[in-house]
């Protein structure tokens, strides 16, 4: 294996192929995702609106912005992102997800460029983006230090770089992986592994060292009594999300 | 590759938006003002022209237009048009009461529940109305000289939606003149007689309750001042509205929703105008002086329908084709102009996040929101109706004892005009007056 010229974990990318074809199923197994998506995106928007100077409740407030999604499965977060305006690439290292996102989006009438590639493959093309997203990524490949700079290469100056992942707390042991995987059922078993979470701190140091600075941090919290997920600036306990942007 | 050539000329020539809404009554216009006001696409379908909805005799009933519901037409732009023509309500009388076998006006029970607008003020704020009762003509009015304003809201009317095919890429519309529409979420607003939720496999409960409510307007010589009241007679709730006074001839008018048993009502309609003025007279009683029932008589008949699911593939139902609920409370309205306030914020806020609007996690936002209150609102006003639709010694007695009972506690009452008001529970941004 050439484990030192890809981040990609290929067990990892096995699992979610399989799962592929149930991506849009609002019920199925990409339920907890359908649910946690008008957090994170409402998040995603709102930051980056503002890096921009842009209102956004406005339409279509990420226009003419040049948007990398990292990992984006069916497409769950390209979509969304297409529709306010931005001009999406979205890779994945899995050909089944690319395919299934390629055939959904041809459906909704959105044109998205897919293509089953790594952020790794991008870097060494040269190419650049204002946004760079990756979510619940990092805890997945098998190098985060190496996928971390990759990201922060990939994002133009005066860009910003947002990633989401699960935080190495027992809390997050306990709600991210006993709960959610074998209690609740909400992901397959096996989806996580508790020991490639990544504290804020962790996440932070190769993007510092990469010349970005962290602008914000923001946990996820699920609130069983209304049955959404809402952004917290003060609870990084299991959920959270990073923002950091190059200087221009 | 001629298919797909096929369906970009269909596409070229289909009429595209966000929602479609079947049925331009009350609550599928409502939410069609609520959405375009947000800026969101919408197509507005209905069988009848508009011109025949604003007729004077297309609808005879007024609808009592709760605090939060006004603060929603408010949010709109629609308040500003009907304010003119909706009549305050300052206090509300509720009695139990029997008829005078001898034919007299019918006797008021002593023992009664009462709420006075100004108990469901919060401290130091100023005692606003319980609610307005306005002509649904003016509603209707209002509504589409709204629409007419909003660029994002296309009537088709009259039109017939011959078919409505929905997949996992959006809904297609074919309508009978042979015009296409494509939106990303069918609204069923089509009222008690829709089909929609058949089509989608969503099973109606329905109840009748072997009542009808027959419609007039009253005329009598004092003045109501703003009083409404819910007299429970053995044969169903008898329910004298404030209405404006007559704008040509100042006459003081109440609005009267008078229930009788279904096999009576078709004899009671056919009475000569002197019989029925007596008949009317004996159950209005004696309070507003002498009284008149003037106009068309209006009748309908009274059922309760719950759908077992407000939403399915890329369709959401709205007010009665979701939940028609006995008028007992006056908040079948009322509970139908949520419904469009909750669709209209879940819609809106998920168009702003760039999220598929028609997509199943959307409709079970709007879904979990709506189905406790529905699901309250019908308990209650069923319950009330059983319990006082009976003339059972003991029962009546029981009822006396609880008015009173509750009359006697303001904390009790209080939730009960704030209910009434709609003003509980977890409110849609439009009905707490905030834009969407």
């Amino acid at each position: 294996m050439a484990s030192t010229t890809t981040t990609v974990d290929a067990a990892e990318v096995e699992r979610f192929a399989r799962m592929a074809d149930e991506w849009w199923d609002a019920e199925g197994k990409f339920a907890p995702l359908h649910r946690l998506n008008p957090a994170r995106i409402g998040f995603i928007r709102d930051r980056v609106a503002g890096h921009w100077g842009r209102d956004p409740l406005k339409p279509r407030p990420l226009a003419a912005l040049r948007l990398l999604d990292i990992g984006c499965g069916g497409g769950l977060v390209s979509e969304p992102m297409r529709r306010l305006g931005a001009d999406v690439v979205g890779i994945d290292a899995s050909e089944k997800n690319v395919a299934v996102a390629r055939l959904h989006a041809e459906r909704q009438g959105l044109a998205i460029d897919y293509r089953a590639d790594t952020a790794e493959g991008l870097r060494a093309a040269g190419e650049t983006f204002d946004v760079v997203l990756a979510l619940e990524v990092v805890e997945h490949v098998a190098r985060p230090e190496l996928f971390l700079e990759c990201c922060a290469d990939l994002v133009k100056p005066g860009g910003v770089l947002i990633l989401s992942t699960l935080n190495r707390t027992a809390k997050a042991f306990a709600l991210g992986i006993v709960a959610a995987e074998y209690v609740l059922g909400w992901l397959p078993r096996g989806t996580h592994d508790w020991r490639r979470f990544l504290k804020p701190s962790e996440l932070a140091r190769p993007l510092r060292a990469a010349g970005l600075s962290v602008e914000a941090l923001a946990g996820l919290v699920y609130s069983p009594v209304t049955g959404r997920w809402r952004t917290d600036p003060d609870d990084l306990d299991v959920n959270y999300l990073l923002v950091a942007a190059k200087p221009a | 590759m001629s298919g797909e050539q096929t369906a970009q000329d269909e596409t070229k020539a289909a009429h595209m938006a966000d929602v479609a809404i079947v049925g331009a009554g009350l609550i599928g216009a409502s939410l069609a003002a609520a959405l375009g006001s947000a800026g969101l696409g919408v197509v507005l379908i209905d069988r009848l022209p508009v011109s025949a909805q604003l007729a004077a005799t297309f609808d005879g009933r007024t609808t009592a237009v709760a605090r939060s519901s006004r603060q929603a037409l408010e949010a709109i732009g629609v308040w500003g048009r009907i304010a003119a023509h909706a009549a305050p309500i300052l206090d509300i009388r509720i009695s139990d009461a029997r008829l005078d076998p001898s034919g007299g006006p019918a006797p008021t029970s002593r023992l009664h529940l009462h709420f006075d607008h100004r108990e469901a003020q919060r401290r130091g704020g100023p005692a606003a109305p319980m609610g307005h009762i306005v002509e649904n003509r003016h509603l209707r009015a209002a509504l589409f000289e709204a629409l007419e304003t909003l660029p994002a809201v296309k009537i088709f009317a009259p039109a017939e939606a011959v078919e409505a095919v929905r997949d996992e890429g959006g809904v297609r519309i074919r309508l009978a003149d042979g015009r296409i529409i494509r939106a990303a979420l069918l609204v069923s607003a089509e009222g008690r007689g829709g089909r929609l939720h058949e089509e989608a496999g969503i099973r109606i409960r329905r109840t009748g309750y072997g009542q009808t409510a027959i419609v007039v307007t009253a005329e009598h010589a004092l003045p109501h001042l703003g009083v409404a009241q819910e007299k429970f007679l053995p044969t169903g709730p008898f329910a004298i509205l404030p209405m404006t006074d007559d704008p040509l001839s100042g006459a003081h008018r109440s609005s009267i929703v008078w229930t009788e048993r279904d096999d009576l009502v078709p004899a009671l309609l056919r009475l000569p105008d002197s019989d029925f003025q007596a008949e009317f007279a004996r159950r209005f009683g004696e309070h507003l002086g002498a009284v008149k029932a003037i106009g068309p008589r209006f009748s309908y008949p009274l059922s309760v329908q719950t759908a077992e699911r407000l939403a399915a593939l890329r369709l959401a139902l709205v007010g009665d084709a979701a939940h028609g609920i006995h008028p007992i409370a006056g908040q079948g309205w009322n509970l139908g102009l949520r419904d469009a306030a909750a669709l209209a914020e879940v819609l809106v806020d998920s168009h702003r996040l760039g999220l598929d609007i028609g997509h199943a996690s959307v409709l079970a936002q709007y879904e979990r929101w709506r189905r406790v209150d529905s699901l309250s609102m019908i308990a209650v006003t069923d319950g009330l109706n059983r319990l006082f639709s009976n003339d059972l010694a003991p029962v009546r007695l029981v009822r006396d004892l609880g008015l009173a009972a509750v009359n006697r506690m303001p904390p009790l009452r209080r939730f009960f005009i704030q209910h009434a008001m709609g003003l509980l529970g977890d409110l849609p941004r439009l009905l707490r007056g905030e834009p969407l």
